[in-house]
């Protein structure tokens, strides 16, 4: 697999160094693209302006902004249990995983923990969100490859897990049901088998997408040694999740940073690509999927009793101080650097969403790359437009 | 704050460059087992969250305290103030050591860049903020907190005034000692922070620089840590910071003829000011309560809040 993708990387540089000597001759005029921001390739409004030579980006800007709604502002007239309701809405494909650091960051400045059993439904949650989320991104990486069965499959299958979420949180996209100390409620009746029902087609959606899309010519031509990002580059940018473990990082914030959340007692992998190409964080993502499935599984099965709530405050005020808690959201990195001054709300919220950064490396990675491949290259980083603007 | 000590070679855990990791994940079992077992052992402390360990000493493994050296040997007299609380790190430099404080930082191996942001430790003036100022009273907040929000509300929009009348008043405040700041410390309304990340030592740093009041400018980082750059776009818009040598300073998220700071606490957020926020009844104490509510935090030994189903609070509303 390797050999394949360093020949074709060589051949791909080779020919970008042809195309630039052609371009010295003839003094090509520069012309400017203007993707965006309702380009279907952007997800949303994102506006890319790059200036091209040919079919060659020269440089490219992104513009954002079309959709920030100031959330690290509005967080600081709500009080510390209304801010989930609102955070829900920054990267509204995996809703569940936003609340999540925010209420650990919470429970640290308050010396709450939930009980075990709602840190294993927190967990679940936790991952059927990334599933919901992830299960889109393989299935569309396809539709901007000019393949169109794959998406329908995604959006069949992915309709299974947002079922599953909720009947249990009684929001199919907004769930809002972490809360300081525990959950919102307890599982619904029957939830458990019907969940392993669910994994194991996601598992078998997950296989077909392998059969359909891995190994196939035109997928593999475009996607392999396009747009790859060195790790030491990444890192600077500030790139996670699946992105950065595409380029051989070995680094998963559910297992290298502490949390209470469940993660700890599960038998899993962190799998990572050396390539850090497109492939690779296509590869990296579905395989993330499956194990995710794997890890729902052990969770249900691992299911302790007990209550789903610690006692806390019914008027909740947090003890001044400022906590830091990030977890492995589904686009990589999320964090919420909480500042309390012992009142009902947050005095400052700052929101690192994984999107900001992992999108703030487009100059960079789009220089020099051909125009068809910026959507690919685009595709792959995978980002949602409300976590870039929040 | 990984829990992965000192015991642990850094090295261990990189990420490994063998040429097949598509088939077997990069053998990322046998470090997983690692930290698994690694944090095991670590959670016995119970530093974080552990509710009944408050009066002990804050736990800090030794690869934190290598860290905090490491940087004090480097900075010198730029290091103002450090603080560890939960096995986490917060630094304090001067401005003037914000960039050399990067180098540094990137030299002992902190690779990845998590975020930089700005903080503003004037006193806010939205409604939600009314009673957290009045700290003393506190053990008297609880029913009353959102009784006070009339009051406050009037009393806030005269000093949301300008920018001006705001800097007078904190003079004023920085006297009697009113204004709180953060970890580590600060002698300023507005501090510049950001975090950094080491990926081989699986840990991060809260770094913090207080900014000059009137002219709040500091030298960029997104030479050093490109990530940075979109960071930087963003607290320069938001909140009036500058960022000498930046080479793109823009506005990233606002249009370009915007005035004013939003993320500035004498921003005033006009909703708010016109109408109160509606959402302001779910912290209004349910009837059946009248005992007082402890002010903060101490679920364990707190007295019964009445509260018999934990989340009657948001199904009540």
């Amino acid at each position: 697999m390797t050999a394949v993708s360093e020949q074709q990387r060589m051949a791909y540089i080779a020919g970008q160094a042809a195309d630039a000597r052609v371009n010295v001759e003839l003094q090509t005029e520069e012309m400017t693209l203007n993707l965006g921001p309702q380009h279907p390739a952007t997800h949303g409004t994102l506006r890319i302006v790059a200036r091209l030579d040919g079919e060659q980006v020269i440089d490219a800007e992104v513009v954002c902004g079309y959709m920030h709604r100031g959330y690290e502002k509005l967080t600081e007239v709500r009080t510390f249990p209304q801010v989930t309701t609102l955070i829900n809405r920054i990267d509204w494909l995996s809703s569940f995983a936003n609340e999540v650091p925010f209420i650990l960051a919470a429970e640290q400045l308050m010396e709450v923990e939930a009980p075990p059993r709602a840190q294993y439904i927190r967990t679940i949650m936790f991952e059927l969100s990334r599933i919901a989320n992830i299960t889109l991104f393989i299935g569309e990486m396809g539709v901007q490859l000019g393949a169109i069965t794959p998406v329908f499959f995604a959006f069949r299958d992915r309709e299974y897990v947002l079922n599953l979420i909720e009947s249990a949180t009684g929001g199919r996209f907004h769930p809002n049901y972490d809360r300081i100390g525990g959950l919102k409620e307890d599982l619904p009746r029957g939830w458990v088998a019907e969940t392993h029902d669910a994994m194991k087609r996601i598992r078998t959606y997950c296989d077909q997408l392998e059969d359909l899309l891995m190994g196939n010519e035109i997928f593999e031509a475009r996607t392999r040694g396009v747009g790859v990002i060195p790790a030491d580059v990444g890192l600077s940018y500030g790139l996670s999740g699946a992105n950065i473990r595409a380029s051989g990082v070995d680094w998963d914030l559910r297992r290298d940073s502490p949390s209470p959340l469940a993660w700890k007692d599960l038998d899993w992998k962190v799998w990572t690509h050396p390539d850090g190409d497109s492939f690779a964080r296509y590869w990296v993502r579905l395989q993330e999927t499956r194990e995710a499935t794997r890890m729902v599984d052990q969770m249900l099965d691992g299911l302790p009793a007990g209550p789903i709530q610690a006692k806390v405050p019914r008027i909740i005020k947090v003890p001044a101080g400022e906590a830091w808690a990030h977890t492995e959201n589904p686009l990589g990195e999320m964090g919420y650097y909480v500042v309390s001054q012992g009142g009902l709300g947050p005095v400052r919220c700052k929101i690192r969403s994984a999107s900001f950064n992992n999108t703030s490396i487009v100059p960079w990675l789009l220089k020099g790359v051909y125009v068809p491949d910026i959507i690919t290259i685009l595709a792959s980083l995978y980002f949602i437009l409300g976590d870039i603007d929040r | 704050m990984s829990r992965l000590s000192s015991t642990e070679p850094p090295a261990d855990p990189e990420p490994p460059a063998d040429p097949e990791p598509p088939a077997d994940g990069g053998g990322a079992t046998a470090s997983d087992e690692a930290a698994v077992s690694d944090q095991a052992a670590d959670d016995a402390p119970g530093d974080a969250g552990a509710p009944g360990a408050a009066p002990q000493p804050a736990p800090i493994d030794d690869a934190r305290l290598v860290i905090l050296d490491a940087l004090a040997a480097e900075l010198g007299d730029d290091l103002v103030e450090t603080e560890t609380l939960r096995n986490d790190i917060w630094v304090r430099v001067r401005p003037s050591a914000w960039r050399r404080t990067a180098e540094v930082c990137r030299s002992i191996g902190f690779d990845y860049f998590c975020f930089l942001s700005g903080l503003d430790w004037m006193p806010s003036t939205s409604v939600m903020r009314g009673e957290v100022a009045s700290d003393v009273a506190d053990d008297e907040e609880g029913d009353q907190a959102d009784a006070a929000y009339p009051a406050t509300a009037d009393v806030e929009p005269a000093t949301a005034g300008d920018a001006a009348e705001g800097a007078a008043e904190q003079t004023a405040a920085d006297e009697t000692g009113a204004w709180k700041t953060g970890h580590a410390g600060g002698d300023t309304r507005f501090q510049v922070f950001a975090r950094l990340y080491s990926i081989e030592r699986r840990l991060g740093l809260t770094l913090k620089s207080d900014l000059d009041d009137d002219a709040p400018a500091v030298d960029t980082w997104s030479d050093i840590y490109p990530g940075a750059n979109w960071h930087e776009r963003e607290a320069r818009e938001m909140f009036g910071f500058e960022f000498v040598g930046h080479p793109h300073p823009v506005n990233l998220y606002l249009p370009g003829e915007f005035e004013g700071f939003p993320l500035r606490k004498d921003f005033p957020l006009l909703a708010r000011e016109v109408k109160p926020w509606p959402g302001l009844v779910d912290v209004e104490p349910m009837p059946e309560t009248e005992e007082e509510v402890p002010a903060n935090g101490a679920p364990a030994d707190g007295e019964p809040t009445g509260q018999e189903e934990p989340a009657s609070q948001e199904a009540g509303s």
